[in-house]
């Protein structure tokens, strides 16, 4: 590979992109993550309630030096893959039939056989609008955690992770085939673990990154053991290949002649090429579509291999029935939130379907009614889904979980609309709602941020009248003798023995406070009851008055995210897809029916929900004295936390209007004015055909703006004209009566998952209870995953013990009686044994020298 | 290739032989120059095998051009002609003229990644063993000759000297577990492993030397195929490869089972044995954590990986037919293994005894990547046994360093250590991606092809039970294993947070520290190989795929 040819080819250029953010990562992780241990205090490190206290624990905390570094480091590596990113979009926008023509180079990689496997990048339109959204995106998450991140000792740890992250997903976005792709995603998984449980000291946030590898895991196996079905089907997993390029069928086979399964397709391929030419070649996908599936011979293999594909982005872009990670997510930083849920993590899994779609599409025709099993599954899952976690969020008090059900429900948009053949909505609803969700989560975490802050300043001021304040004054008392701020400053990691012997005699010290009662860890704190929550709404109140900027922000979110008519990106782009589900409507399909129905049921409570969050946290009177006083304070962390805000929320109003039908009265002359539609336009070629614009309708238009006026102003009669007092209850628990609880525990889901899998293997073994409760796999689908798995293991177990070791120790046991009389011989001399083997070789030897003639002889 | 001058093989196996005796010279109190002198014959075999690593892997290409000419040609005796063409570094000297035995040594593209692992492990094992305190000087003689052995096995052409290393391997093993392993077990552990083996060898004995016969007699009856001036009777693998592709093995034995199908399953099962395929595995997870921390490293790293090359080496490559007709129910064992062995590491509460049964598990991967008897996953398997020999001896690295200092392996009472040993931690998080196979690690670049080549598989592979055919089971197959990586994921993760994460008890562990920079070396000398395979891949499959081509050219599959 030509170095140069990085910097000048625009066909290699698109390396440089997750380079750049990979390089950083590495960077900070060897060379500028210097740490030194300083003993932490608990009014060190807990400048809110995210981050868990460390008292008087040596924590390596990085240096200042470091800390700078790092960040430096970090940022050059964002911005530069973000520069190179506009670069290559330029390029693209100018490039003629792009589409059909794309940027792509590659290498090989590792061959196996006859075949090839090369790695390589590409940039198609897809790959384009995704270069938009990604890096800017994370830009302004990276931007964020410098604020959000000051005060921890981790930070740079936090940057090096967070760029593999940036670096993972850019990966993913710019691979040419299947398994780079896997490759991003797995990586991704990776740096969600360990991002989830940045704080590992919290028992939560480590459960909760267990939760969400694990979980996500299960669905990544199943997908590789499509990659893997794909890859033997087609000898290849480049997406070109597969998809758009004739297969080698009808043209000599000879470079698939080895494998009879290829022969075998060729011959089929011979005769469908006939009839296949007059659209277009026939390529890998078409031809899946008409081989049967292995294990289900009802399927075709592209539908089998489809739905494997599919259940990975189930897991990844947390669908029902396992979206059981996603909100416990939470735990984490909110800058990896807001990664995680819109920037990369989840946005990867609806990506990597509308990069497939031929496949999925492969056989049948949405548009005429034909659907193929992975179009009714998505369309089903998606719809399902959608309606499904809009309702949790409606009774959620916690300001992150609401955003963190609200993506499930969105992501279930998406993936909706793949289901019915929309996938240039479900792109443009992707680019629109990554905008508006990375702001709502950044706004989400100033909001704590900013109660945390107030949260200190009330205590403070009310002479430590919380419980947990007053545990810190007693620590403080008890770690007097080691000065921890002169710990902080002075140069101890010249003397790290010596420091670390301090240490543990303060620890000793600490470690008796804690069993006295006087101490009890923040983390656990916020869990206690009558212990201040920062992220629950029901604390909060009349945060615009203290935080107008995160509250304008936060606003315009949230009305993207509601679909407010007309002028924000989340209008234009789920108008869309209730549009081409409204097609197939008119035409009576029934999953473009169903998709509608629940899209819009759920489009309703999105707007409603979000005018409650809105109005529980922004509007009436602060709730709490954490609220009254909360903000965001001065200085760099602050401008740091809000610029990123305000550059999004540009994008959360206008990233829409690339989407906008010509037809459309006022808007569609002003921003369509070509007469086609700018995203459709420019995205379509992807597939390599334009799909047929639709006339615009203009009754989804009508429910559009219906549901989402009404779901606002529901929201607004409710929280809004009459504003939560502090102490009132929530007027949902009135509406809704039973089902309040039912919606507020997410439908009992985790629960179910423990009553059916938990109780009965706690019967089988108390064992088994003591292992896991506590210690071992968490709850939801992890119990159902720790409690199946254990009980059969132990079962195997037993069967190992008795049948298999029984019969293994009967023959040791039968040696040791003849054992009993050379044991005299074992004096435990290894010179001794070593005589004994030398001896026995001898013999050995003696005797194959003499039976080498008698062997010859017989032979 | 032409044999080099310079014996470079015998070097390798003679040099840590001399290195032993001579440390058995040494005085009681020389324990420091043991140590010296077992570090400095590790060392020149771990360079030894380099060179020879990297001067196979720059004429791969070479051997590929020459064995692609060879298969085009189709002459009779092709299969062997392709091994001929792939063994390097060739020596031979006439043993036991008479019984046709001779030293008869050389690599192919198999066994040259693992002379390379075997240098890699001895280094490490070397290292991690610094610190034995307890009559060093014959811990070292015994390690070296342990090694001496295992290369012996990976390097030898003539079956006979095969077995020779093959037992001199097991017993310094035996007398290194009962001497200096965990006190609770060490007796039981050597006896029951020794035994294991022993058996497994012996019957795989008894077959070689029924091929022997049966080839010998058969070249005497048709000496057509023999090459000029060769005798009849031969331990040598070229000379019993050539008799099994003219068809020796084919004559029936039993009623109308032939001599292939008999013999097959004791000479692959009877060495499986010591790769820890099920139902004969227990040995294995007893055996590893009674042993010493090196001996464990050694031993998963590296013997267990010696099985499933001699199965694969006597078994597949000799026994094709039988291969056709017992691996396609081999599979359902590889597949328990691999799941079974995951269950059960998920529910100790032992920390080794949780890696001992992971490479269980992975173990199963190495022989069902056998089983789908196509380049793809034969490949794979390859990748999986340098992958996981790296990477198993990495984790016992890192279960030796924390028991050294928390003088406990009960999960349970251990916590937060990567406070503690940050890079303990680190490596023992890298070992336990590469297992759940992470892409850009060893284990992916492994695990991949084996699943691929299991999709391939399966629709060619039939299974006949009385008069039941199953078929299509190997797609089945390779979804349940892929539950077992799932649970790999799992228990990982779940020793993970026990060992390095939650809370440091730093009352009772007030005394453990980091590791010293000699362990620090040994993790990053054990990490790195999984990270450069897994990024570049290309830099062993090349080499392995020209080891595997005459097996399946042997097999009949092409490739």
């Amino acid at each position: 590979m030509d170095l140069n040819a990085l910097l000048t080819d625009v066909n290699w250029m698109p390396w440089l992109v997750p380079a750049f953010p990979l390089l950083a990562f590495l960077i900070i992780t060897l060379l500028t993550n210097r740490s030194r241990p300083i003993l932490a205090t608990s009014h060190d490190y807990s400048g809110d309630g995210q981050h868990p206290a460390y008292p008087g624990l040596a924590v390596h905390a990085v240096t200042s030096r470091g800390r700078v570094l790092s960040i430096i480091v970090g940022m050059s590596g964002i911005i530069a893959a973000w520069l190179v990113s506009l670069r290559i979009v330029g390029d693209a926008f100018n490039f003629a039939e792009f589409g059909e023509n794309v940027f792509h180079s590659a290498v090989a990689w590792l061959s196996t056989g006859t075949t090839t496997f090369s790695m390589g990048a590409l940039v198609d339109p897809l790959t384009a609008v995704m270069l938009i959204m990604v890096p800017l995106a994370c830009l302004c998450i990276f931007i964020y955690s410098i604020g959000y991140m000051a005060h921890d000792p981790r930070q740079a740890r936090f940057f090096s992770l967070i760029a593999l992250f940036a670096g993972a997903m850019l990966t993913l976005v710019v691979a040419d085939n299947l398994l780079l792709l896997f490759v991003g995603w797995e990586v991704m998984g990776l740096c969600s673990y360990l991002l989830i449980g940045f704080w590992f000291e919290k028992p939560s946030a480590y459960n909760a990154a267990i939760k969400a590898f694990t979980t996500t895991r299960v669905a990544d196996v199943i997908m590789l053991l499509g990659i893997a079905y794909l890859y033997f089907s087609t000898g290849t997993l480049s997406f070109r290949e597969i998809m758009y390029d004739p297969a080698p069928g009808a043209a000599p086979v000879a470079a698939e002649a080895h494998t009879e399964a290829a022969t075998a397709e060729g011959e089929q391929g011979e005769a469908a090429a006939g009839e296949a030419e007059e659209v277009h070649a026939e390529t890998w996908a078409d031809r899946l579509a008409q081989t049967p599936a292995l294990l289900f011979p009802g399927l075709s293999a592209a539908a089998l291999i489809g739905i494997f594909l599919i259940v990975g982005t189930i897991g990844k872009s947390a669908q029902f029935p396992l979206h059981v990670w996603l909100p416990d997510a939470m735990e984490g930083p909110t800058p990896v939130s807001a990664m995680i849920h819109a920037a990369a993590m989840v946005s990867a899994g609806i990506y990597a379907i509308v990069r497939m779609y031929p496949l999925f599409e492969a056989g049948g025709n949405p548009h005429h009614g034909d659907f193929t099993a992975p179009l009714l599954l998505m369309a089903i899952v998606g719809s399902v889904t959608a309606l499904f976690a809009a309702t949790i969020a409606v009774a959620q008090n916690d300001v992150k979980r609401v955003l963190a059900y609200s993506t499930i429900s969105q992501l279930g948009f998406m993936m909706a609309a793949l289901g019915i053949g929309a996938y240039i909505a479900a792109a443009f609803h992707l680019i629109t709602h990554a905008f508006f969700k990375a702001l709502l989560f950044m706004a989400s975490g100033s909001v704590i941020h900013g109660m945390e802050h107030g949260h200190h300043h009330a205590e403070h001021a009310h002479g430590h009248s919380h419980g947990h304040g007053h545990a810190h004054g007693e620590e403080h008392d008890l770690l007097e003798p080691a000065p921890h701020d002169e710990l902080g400053e002075n140069p101890i990691d010249t003397d790290v023995a010596g420091a670390h012997g301090t240490v543990m005699t303060v620890q000793t010290v600490h470690e008796e406070a804690e069993h006295a009662g006087a101490y009890a860890p923040l983390a656990v704190a916020s869990q206690m009851p009558g212990a201040f929550d920062a992220q629950d709404m029901m604390n909060m109140g009349g945060l615009r008055k203290t935080m107008p900027v995160t509250f304008i922000t936060f606003l315009i979110g949230g009305l993207s995210l509601s679909g407010f008519p007309l002028l924000t990106a989340g209008f234009w782009s789920k108008d869309e897809i209730l549009a081409d589900a409204w097609l197939g409507v008119t035409e009576g399909f029934g999953p473009h029916t169903l998709v509608f129905v629940l899209l819009a049921l759920a489009a309703f409570l999105t707007a409603f929900y979000t005018m409650r969050q809105i109005g529980l946290t922004f509007w009436g009177e602060p709730r709490s004295a954490a609220a009254k006083h909360a903000n965001l304070g001065q200085g760099v962390v602050s401008a740091a936390m809000t610029l990123p805000l305000i550059i999004l929320a540009f994008f959360a109003i206008f990233a829409g209007f690339v989407g906008v039908h010509p037809d459309f009265p006022l808007f569609g002359a002003i921003f369509s004015s070509a007469g086609t539609v700018p995203f459709k336009e420019f995205v379509g070629p992807t597939l390599l055909h334009q799909p047929e614009s639709i006339a615009l309708n203009y009754f989804p238009v009508l429910v559009s703006f219906t549901v989402a006026l009404g779901g606002l102003g529901l929201g607004y009669v409710m929280y809004w004209r009459k504003p939560l007092a502090a102490g009132e209850v929530d007027p949902m628990v009135r509406i809704l009566g039973p089902f309040y609880d039912l919606l507020k525990n997410k439908y009992y889901i985790d629960e179910l998952y423990a009553i059916i899998f938990v109780k009965p293997s706690q019967w089988f073994s108390r064992e088994v209870a003591y292992q896991f409760l506590d210690k071992g796999v968490i709850d939801g689908f992890l119990h159902l995953l720790g409690r199946v798995f254990t009980w059969i293991g132990d079962l195997i177990k037993v069967l190992n013990m008795w049948l298999i070791d029984g019969v293994g120790d009967g023959i040791p046991e039968l040696i040791q009686r003849f054992g009993g009389y050379f044991r005299r011989i074992q004096t435990g001399q290894v010179q001794q044994y070593m005589l004994f083997i030398i001896l026995a070789a001898l013999v050995i030897g003696i005797i194959f020298a003499l039976s080498s003639g008698v062997l010859q002889a017989a032979g | 290739m032409e044999a080099t001058a310079f014996p470079v093989l015998s070097l390798i196996i003679f040099v840590p032989i001399i290195a032993a005796v001579l440390i058995l010279f040494l005085n009681r109190e020389q324990s420091d120059l043991a140590r010296g002198i077992a570090i400095t014959a590790a060392s020149v075999c771990f360079a030894l095998s380099l060179f020879v690593y990297l001067n196979y892997n720059s004429n791969v290409d070479a051997i590929v051009a020459n064995q692609e000419l060879i298969q085009q040609a189709g002459e009779p005796g092709a299969s062997t002609d392709m091994f001929q063409a792939a063994v390097a570094f060739e020596e031979r000297v006439d043993w036991i003229p008479s019984l046709g035995i001779s030293y008869h040594l050389g690599v192919d593209g198999l066994a040259v990644p693992m002379v390379l692992l075997t240098g890699m492990v001895a280094v490490a094992g070397v290292l991690v063993s610094w610190k034995i305190e307890d009559r060093t000087r014959d811990f070292m003689a015994f390690f070296l000759l342990l090694v001496a052995g295992v290369y012996g096995v990976f390097v030898s052409l003539d079956l006979f000297v095969l077995f020779f290393f093959y037992e001199l391997a097991i017993f310094p093993m035996y007398l290194l577990i009962a001497t200096w392993g965990w006190v609770k077990l060490r007796e039981y552990a050597a006896m029951k492993l020794t035994l294991y083996i022993l058996i497994g060898s012996v019957i795989a004995l008894v077959g070689v030397i029924a091929m022997y016969f049966t080839a010998g007699r058969f070249f005497t009856e048709n000496p057509q195929f023999l090459p000029q001036g060769a005798s009849a009777y031969s331990f040598a693998i070229a000379h019993m490869m050539r008799a099994a592709e003219a068809g020796a093995f084919h004559i029936p034995v039993l009623g109308s089972i032939s001599f292939e199908h008999l013999w097959f399953p004791f000479i692959f099962l009877g060495f499986a044995v010591l790769a820890g395929v099920f139902p004969f595995h227990n040995w294995s997870p007893d055996g590893h954590v009674a042993a010493p921390t090196a001996v464990s490293m050694i031993h998963a790293g590296v013997l267990m990986k010696l099985g499933a090359f001699a199965a694969l080496r006597v078994g597949v490559q000799l026994l094709p037919e039988g291969a056709h007709v017992h691996l396609p129910w081999i599979v359902f064992l590889t597949l328990i293994n691999v799941v079974y062995g995951a269950f059960i590491a998920f529910r100790q509460r032992d920390f080794k005894y949780v890696i001992g049964f992971s490479s269980v598990s992975h173990m199963g991967l190495v022989s069902m990547g056998f089983a789908t008897m196509n380049i793809v996953g034969m490949t794979g398997a390859g990748l999986q046994m340098f992958s996981h020999g790296a990477m198993t001896a990495l984790f016992f690295g890192c279960v030796g360093m924390v028991y050294d200092r928390a003088h406990t392996r009960d999960l349970p009472s251990l916590g937060g250590f990567a406070k503690v040993m940050p890079w303990v931690a680190f490596a023992f998080i890298l070992g336990g991606l590469t297992s759940m196979g992470m892409p850009g690690l060893s284990g992916f670049v492994a695990e991949y092809p084996i699943f691929a080549g299991m999709w391939q598989a399966s629709e060619h592979i039939t299974l006949q039970i009385g008069g039941f055919t199953l078929s299509n089971y190997y797609s089945i197959i390779v979804v349940i294993a892929a539950l077992g990586i799932v649970l790999t994921a799992a228990y990982v993760l779940r020793v993970t947070q026990q060992v390095f994460f939650g809370k440091f008890d730093s009352v009772k562990y007030a005394d453990v520290g980091d590791i010293t920079a000699r362990e620090r070396f040994v993790l990053i000398f054990l990490g790195t190989p999984l990270v450069i395979l897994g990024v570049a891949p290309f830099v062993m499959a090349p080499m392995l795929e020209t080891g595997f081509k005459p097996v399946l050219a042997m097999l009949g599959v092409g490739a």
